[in-house]
């Protein structure tokens, strides 16, 4: 199993200074960008990219045609980058960012020439200071350039680019939520309908929120067509994607590889095994929203597909492993009390379900767990997520509260020995 | 008004940028946490008169975000993940270590102003596990030895300008990617360094 690098190729071949302009140009870089603007239509790049087939590497998947597709006419629109990454376990737009700053600024100015939008953001997480500055250094090298601003590469296009820091709030990770930060309000999701912002978006206008690595493949695609990118992965996962590797992994990191391959060829090729040549018990194929596989299901495909087909999902690509000598009531517990302290509040189930979850679990990993807990786990998460299916259904306005569910049901399921292990039994005096 | 005429013309670029004043507001709380440490009163009245919203709704936006900080932080914020990665890598071990050497819990700040610390949730560095931020400057592959060694130095030195590469260099170990560029640029306050704060400082 090997790389397949259309993203990551620049950083490789330039390690110590693929972030500067003259490397970025010196590298083929916006020359896609002028070509396009200069000989081609914004229709032309839309059916490119719908060609593409490429879904959005956010977490949800949403086919990015489609949603380009879906954008509202009107004299004012945006473009919104979400560069929120706080999923635990993802780590990929920090080196997209990091690295490769223009390939995303050369992604923006194609997609907005396919959307006529001369307004464009990109939202960065607030802890990710050190990317921003690095992304704000190459929006100004772009703008001396002038390939940002008014007419730029001496076309008729504006451009304005503005790098926002956000303030340390997962929930924003969520487009809605995103937007109304961005507005200057508290990071909650809005209520749907309306449910696309390329309907009514940032101050409700019509606004195009895609995620970093999605609009870092633009220029690729568009160079090379749609239809070459589609030749890559598989059906319903085209293109490369970078996941991140962590855990009890020899060798975690950032892999850009074609969908298809299994988790665990992944793990023994690029990740170079187990530490400690250890057996994985359970492994988070796609985020901490994700609900878990087991170590006998590390053939599963590393497919948006046949991760759904198991009732997990490929969500923000970020694999998480763990092995036999895990204590998963504590891994369970470090992600519900993420979703706890992540809650934005206005939903009643999510707010107080999560906190009862985090504080349940947290007797039970400390030994003063009650043989009821096991059930009482399992009744608050079905007041979150009735059910317990997956893909979840939901009491809440978004999927955060659901997502706490992830570990719970998971656990239950797969290791419910373990969590009834750690409930002390009555001892007869 | 306690800002003064270059802080006003600072957050006046700022507003400048959006479509609509109110989107001024988060940077704007950033900047105001770079001059005092903290969201104070003076800065919240300050700033809703710069965006035209009242003073509640300022407040009720600075209190969502856990970023902006209520209270005075110290000279160094220090903040250890332990989100599932950094957990199931015994990021437990390096939140004791910093509890021993500097008898705080969470979210509190020494007598001397020098440090706080906050346990937080994932900050993308999941590959180099366990991982820690010095005002919000990343340093992967943390072990409690090199946390020690980490703040004897940070203690001893006491440096202006806190830089994510030579902290890597100085104490980090496994990294999520290797990072190849050096980088010079840091923070001079414990919020985030950002040039549109002006906190970014150039390190000797």
């Amino acid at each position: 199993m090997k790389e397949t690098v259309l993203l990551t190729k620049r950083m490789r071949d330039f390690p110590s200074d693929s972030h500067l302009i003259d490397i970025y140009e010196k590298s083929n870089g916006y020359k896609v960008a002028k070509k396009t603007l200069s000989k081609s239509s914004p229709e032309e790049v839309l059916k490119e990219i719908q060609d593409s087939n490429i879904k959005g590497r956010g977490g949800a998947g949403f086919p990015t045609g489609t949603k380009w597709g879906m954008l509202v006419e009107d004299k004012e629109k945006y473009l919104v980058i979400n560069a929120d990454e706080s999923e635990p376990g993802t780590f990929k737009d920090r080196i997209l960012l990091e690295r490769d700053p223009h390939q995303l600024i050369e992604g923006m100015i194609i997609t907005c020439f396919a959307a006529n939008i001369d307004k464009a953001f990109i939202y960065i997480r607030g802890e990710y200071a050190k990317p921003a500055r690095r992304v704000q250094n190459a929006v100004e090298q772009a703008y001396s350039k002038g390939y940002l601003g008014k007419k730029i590469f001496g076309t008729n296009m504006n451009l304005d680019i503005v790098v926002h820091l956000g303030a340390g709030a997962y929930i924003c990770g969520e487009e809605t939520a995103l937007l109304n930060s961005l507005e200057g309000r508290r990071g909650e999701p809005r209520l749907k309908p309306p449910f696309y912002p390329a309907v009514k978006g940032l101050y409700m206008k019509p606004t195009l929120v895609n995620n970093v690595e999605t609009i870092s493949s633009v220029p690729w695609i568009v160079e090379n067509t749609g239809a070459e990118y589609n030749k890559l992965g598989v059906e319903g996962s085209t293109g490369t994607r970078i996941f991140s590797l962590s855990g009890h992994i020899n060798k975690p990191g950032n892999y850009e590889i074609e969908m298809g391959s299994s988790f665990g060829e992944f793990v023994e090729t690029l990740g170079e095994g187990v530490r400690n040549n250890k057996k994985i018990k359970a492994f988070i194929p796609g985020g901490a929203s994700a609900p878990w596989l087991t170590g006998e299901q590390l053939e599963i495909k590393m497919t948006i597909d046949d991760v759904a087909k198991n009732n997990s999902m490929l969500g923000s690509g970020a694999v998480v492993m763990m092995d036999e000598d895990t204590n998963l009531v504590n891994a369970a517990k470090s992600i519900v009390s993420f979703f706890a302290h992540e809650s934005c509040g206005q939903c009643t189930p999510c707010r107080e379900g999560t906190t009862w979850l985090e504080m349940i679990l947290d007797r039970v990993a400390s030994g003063r767990g009650r043989s009821s807990d096991l059930e009482l786990l399992l009744d608050v998460c079905d007041n979150i997520s009735p059910g317990l299916s997956w893909p979840p259904k939901m009491t809440t306005i978004c999927p955060l509260g659901p997502s706490a569910v992830s570990p719970i049901t998971s656990l239950m399921k797969n290791f419910r020995e373990e969590v009834e292990n750690m409930i002390p039994t009555k001892v007869l005096l | 008004m306690s800002w003064d005429k270059k802080l006003i013309n600072q957050a006046n670029k700022i507003i400048k940028q959006y479509p609509q004043k109110r989107s001024a507001l988060g940077p704007l709380l950033h900047l105001a946490q770079s001059k005092d440490g903290y969201i104070s009163d003076d800065s919240i009245e300050v700033i809703s008169e710069l965006i035209g919203i009242t003073e509640v709704q300022v407040k009720s936006v600075s209190t969502f975000y856990s970023m902006y900080k209520q209270e005075p932080t110290g000279k160094y914020l220090i903040s250890v993940c332990k989100s599932i990665s950094c957990e199931i890598s015994n990021s437990s071990d390096v939140i004791k270590k910093v509890q021993e050497i500097t008898g705080l819990n969470n979210n509190e700040t020494d007598e001397e102003g020098i440090f706080t610390f906050e346990k937080v949730e994932c900050i993308g560095a999941c590959g180099g596990a366990p991982a820690i931020q010095i005002n919000y400057e990343t340093v992967e592959g943390m072990t409690p030895e090199s946390t020690e060694s980490l703040f004897n130095w940070l203690k001893e030195n006491q440096p202006k300008v806190i830089v994510a590469d030579i902290l890597q260099e100085k104490f980090g170990g496994t990294r999520s990617f290797e990072w190849g560029i050096k980088d010079n640029s840091g923070t001079i306050a414990s919020v985030p360094g950002f040039q549109n704060f002006n906190t970014v400082g150039e390190s000797k």
